[in-house]
């Protein structure tokens, strides 16, 4: 038995499994996948729909590799290594799929502010171009109105796209599925995977598959709670917090000027870790790292947007004065102020407080007895 | 918690207070594990529940008895464990034979036959735990009802082991910590007790001074002892008792007769307009440096990502120069020192816990006394050790009380209050960012009590307890049971719905029963609030 209170191993141990991967021949433990296994020899695969936090869906196709005799390309985010698996990452067939994969996302979808989307696009030599100028957008609400089978032949004088407004609905978060390529990890990530709202699934078939509240409704009127676990997965910046999309489209949003902090959340006891992203000591955005056990990289409404008390307070580059208020109550600070106290003794010169009552249990569980108190 | 078989939540709505902790939840449930949610609402953690067991409330301890005699009727109790590990079994045996499912169905509301199901599913599985929050501890018996939660997983084993325990959910990021730092009347840091003479000579030697062996107050017996008039004077950092404690009329008067008042805060919040003196202090969770510990013991960094605005200084600074100013030298204000200080004096606790182990592990959990040691899953691990290691664990002889105040004919009505996902205690924190989830403060009540007073969803209504009165707008709520309203705490700026709660509190933590109070209800003209709120006093009069 192991000693008390030590951490408990509750995994069997895991075999080593053999195999090529571009000619080397690789050991890695089995149930690794093969993205893993050439990350972990320092080989990048590009990936999309894939997070370490999510159930795979292989949605994207963009990290296919050759598995020799398979008769299809495989998706290296979801297939486990096999003994003497022989693998190629990047075999002719490897990358001319992903170059079409990669063509077809760029012309159908605003991939401006996805990370790695220009390197890749150059990298395979895709020309997004051939297919024609885009298509105009979409006047706002079509696409959601969209039903199958009254889809419309394409106009083959224009590249087929997903563009179309932006649905900014509320204060926290922006829409843009002119950026969406349906990796659905917002929709694992608000469902089954965490958090378990299930406020938005794919609807529609084929071209016109897009994601959506139920019955297109707004986020204001749908299931959603606002945790923003959808925006922390998403990997083309279709969902975005408003307070990066507003800086953004102000030409104010500078990730080179920006640090990351880790502290943890004040808002309860879990003790969920903040990356706290600031840009000229504000906090511009908040996320969470998907390594850590208690969180996953998920959050809450208060975790992920209660921060904006800190910068509310009067003095971050506008200070008047050296009493920090709070902003709905100016006028009453100042009426408090004006109040006379009963004064008179001056308490510097008696002893600290004589308590001779019975010793309190003050068991570790009465702090919480106080959970109103904190401010 | 994800490979579990059963979770209580028992008096705790993670859905919404503990989010994150409820995703590790329903890991579980998705992998099978039964959800058993103990609450008087149906709340949103309980529409997750195989059982939702809608007890009255403060009947917590009655179920949980009748529940531990359905296990010993059925011989399911863990006898090698009791045998090993526990003492007074056969106390707490005689104690809940007279808790028969009968009773307990007409004490508590719930169905006889799902006591007896939960309780049989809970002691035959491999592994369980019972997870509680205010639901428990905002009562006037706060420490008998945990008691007889932990009575339950003294019988059945469920303790000390993977996937079992009992887990309060802290409702702060440093709830735990508070106490581990010794921010308790009768403990100094790491749990030690002031009244050992060997504790206090260790703390004597390392600073310098003789302690004396006197145990301070809770937060509950400083305003009684405001009322007395044996306080004078007052120092409150990172509180707003105006608005957090229950009965704030009562409050405030003790406040007001206090000759002095310091309020070290971020905000201006009411107390702090009630104050002296303001010393404007840094968020400690992202403008200072520290370490907090979370619900699982665990204690983490806190690191500073911005400066402070203006004047405001960090806590530690600001309390290392009142040190100064009454003629001690308190060290450097430098939160790593201050830490390496806290490991020598509680060496058990901390001792392996250096920064730099706390930044490669993201965390360790307590007790970790050296730097070899990889933290405690397990607190009460050692309760498995044969022959067992350190003193049994004994069986609390707690019996059912209920709630001080009951409705009765004058006060029909019980109150219980409580929280919502999007906000946060008094609402000084939550206040400050706009949710498309808010909505104002209401009286939630249940459709039939609506129907019975002939009100709808938004007419306002007047709101009577034995200690004063506010108005609200009615909200019907399917959550509730006829005879229960329920309203929260954050939004007392505009609804001070803590005139209402009583402060009947427990002796044992000091903690008001927030969770039950007996109200009347009135019809309210439509700007009887409004002509309220511009009426009432804002810092207490002479």
């Amino acid at each position: 038995m192991t000693a008390p209170g030590a951490l408990v191993q509750i995994s069997p141990p895991r075999r080593s499994v053999e195999l090529t991967i571009d000619g080397d021949t690789v050991a890695a433990p089995e149930g690794t996948t093969i993205l893993d296994a050439c990350r972990q020899r320092g080989q990048d695969i590009p990936t999309l729909c894939y997070l370490e936090t999510l159930h795979p869906v292989n949605a994207c196709r963009v990290c296919v590799v050759e598995v020799e005799n398979s008769r299809v390309l495989v998706p290296s985010c979801s297939r486990r290594i096999e003994p003497g698996m022989v693998v190629h990452t990047d075999s002719p067939r490897v990358r001319h799929s992903r170059k079409m994969v990669l063509e077809f996302l760029a012309s159908s979808v605003d991939l401006s502010t996805t990370p790695h989307a220009a390197e890749w696009i150059a990298s395979y030599e895709c020309h997004p171009e051939r297919y024609g100028p885009p298509a105009p957008p979409a006047a706002a609400g079509i696409r959601d109105a969209a039903h199958a089978g009254h889809h419309e032949p394409p106009d083959p004088a224009f590249a087929a796209t997903v563009h179309q407004p932006i649905k900014a609905d509320n204060e926290l978060y922006v829409r843009d599925y002119g950026k969406c390529i349906l990796c659905y990890k917002c929709v694992e990530a608000c469902g089954i995977d965490y958090q378990n709202t299930y406020a938005i699934a794919v609807a529609g078939r084929g071209f016109d598959a897009r994601i959506s509240t139920e019955f297109s409704v707004p986020l204001p009127g749908s299931a959603c709670v606002y945790c923003g676990n959808c925006i922390a997965v998403c990997p083309t910046g279709a969902l975005m917090f408003s307070s990066e999309h507003d800086r953004r489209a102000a030409g104010t949003w500078d990730e080179s000027r920006q640090s990351v902090v880790d502290t943890i959340c004040p808002y309860c006891g879990v003790g969920c870790t903040l990356s706290l992203h600031v840009q000229n000591n504000e906090i511009v955005k908040v996320t969470s790292p998907f390594d850590v056990s208690i969180t996953h990289g998920n959050l809450c409404i208060k975790g992920r947007f209660g921060w904006q008390y800190v910068q509310e307070r009067p003095g971050n580059g506008k200070r008047t004065n050296g009493v920090p208020r709070r902003p709905r109550d100016i006028e009453a600070a100042s009426n408090a102020a004006g109040k006379s106290r009963r004064k008179g003794h001056d308490i510097s010169q008696r002893d600290g407080p004589q308590h001779d009552g019975p010793p309190h249990a003050g068991t570790p569980g009465d702090g919480d007895g106080k959970g109103s108190g904190h401010p | 918690m994800e490979e579990t078989d059963v979770v209580f939540l028992w008096g705790a709505n993670a859905r919404e207070n503990h989010p994150i902790m409820f995703h590790h939840v329903l890991k579980g449930v998705h992998a099978g594990a039964r959800l058993y949610v103990v609450d008087p609402r149906r709340t949103t953690s309980a529409q997750w529940a195989d059982r939702w067991l809608g007890l009255s409330v403060g009947t917590d301890i009655a179920l949980a008895n009748a529940m531990a005699r359905v296990i010993i009727h059925a011989g399911l109790e863990n006898a090698t464990f009791i045998q090993n590990a526990t003492e007074h079994f056969e106390a707490y045996r005689q104690l809940v034979e007279p808790y028969t499912l009968e009773f307990a169905e007409q004490v508590t509301g719930v169905p006889a036959s799902v006591i007896r199901e939960v309780a049989l599913d809970f002691a035959k599985a491999d592994r369980a735990m019972i997870c509680w929050t205010l639901g428990i501890t905002e009562h006037h018996n706060a420490v008998d009802n945990v008691c007889a939660l932990i009575n339950l997983v003294l019988l059945t084993g469920h303790v000390g082991r993977y996937g079992s325990g009992v887990n309060p959910l802290r409702g702060q990021n440093n709830v735990q910590g508070g106490g581990d730092m010794g921010a308790i009347p009768n403990r100094l840091v790491g749990f030690q007790d002031i009244l050992d003479p060997a504790v206090r000579e260790r703390f004597d030697k390392a600073w310098g001074i003789t302690m004396a062996p006197r145990v301070g107050m809770t937060i509950t017996d400083m305003f009684e002892a405001m009322h007395a008039g044996h306080f004078h004077g007052l120092y409150v950092i990172g509180e707003n008792p105006a608005q957090s404690e229950a009965n704030q009329e009562h409050t405030m008067a003790a406040l007001s007769s206090l000759d002095h008042i310091v309020v070290q805060d971020i905000f201006l919040t009411r107390t702090a307009e009630c104050a002296d003196v303001v010393l404007p202090a840094s968020s400690s969770w992202c403008e200072a440096e520290g370490t907090v510990t979370n619900s699982e013991r665990r204690v983490q960094r806190v690191r500073k990502a911005l400066e402070p605005p203006g004047d405001a200084r960090d806590d530690m600074w600001i309390i290392t120069e009142i040190g100064k100013r009454l003629g001690h030298d308190l060290g450097p204000p430098d939160a790593e020192t201050v830490w390496n200080e806290i490991r020598s004096l509680a060496p058990k606790m901390f001792g392996g816990m250096s920064y730099a182990r706390l930044e490669a592990n993201n965390g360790l959990q307590w007790p970790c006394p050296t730097e070899s040691d990889p933290g405690s899953q397990f607190l009460h691990a050692r309760l498995w050790a044969k022959p067992r290691v350190g003193p049994a664990a004994p069986f609390s002889l707690v019996n059912h009380e209920g709630p001080v105040e009951m409705p009765d004919a004058g006060y029909p009505f019980q109150l219980t209050t409580g929280r919502r996902l999007e906000s946060y205690n008094t609402g000084v924190q939550s206040g400050g960012y706009t949710s498309p989830l808010r909505r104002p403060e209401s009286l939630d009540m249940s459709p039939e009590d609506a129907a019975t007073l002939g009100v709808a969803d938004g007419d306002a209504m007047r709101i009577t307890s034995r200690r004063g009165s506010i108005v609200a707008p009615v909200r019907i709520d399917t959550s509730l049971r006829a005879g229960l309203v329920f309203m929260t705490l954050h939004f007392q700026d505009q609804v001070r719905v803590n005139v209402l709660t009583t402060d009947v509190w427990d002796a044992k933590s000091g903690t008001s029963e927030f969770k039950a109070c007996a109200v009347r209800l009135e019809p309210a003209m439509a700007g009887e609030a409004a002509a309220e709120e511009n009426a009432r006093e804002l810092v207490p009069g002479d």
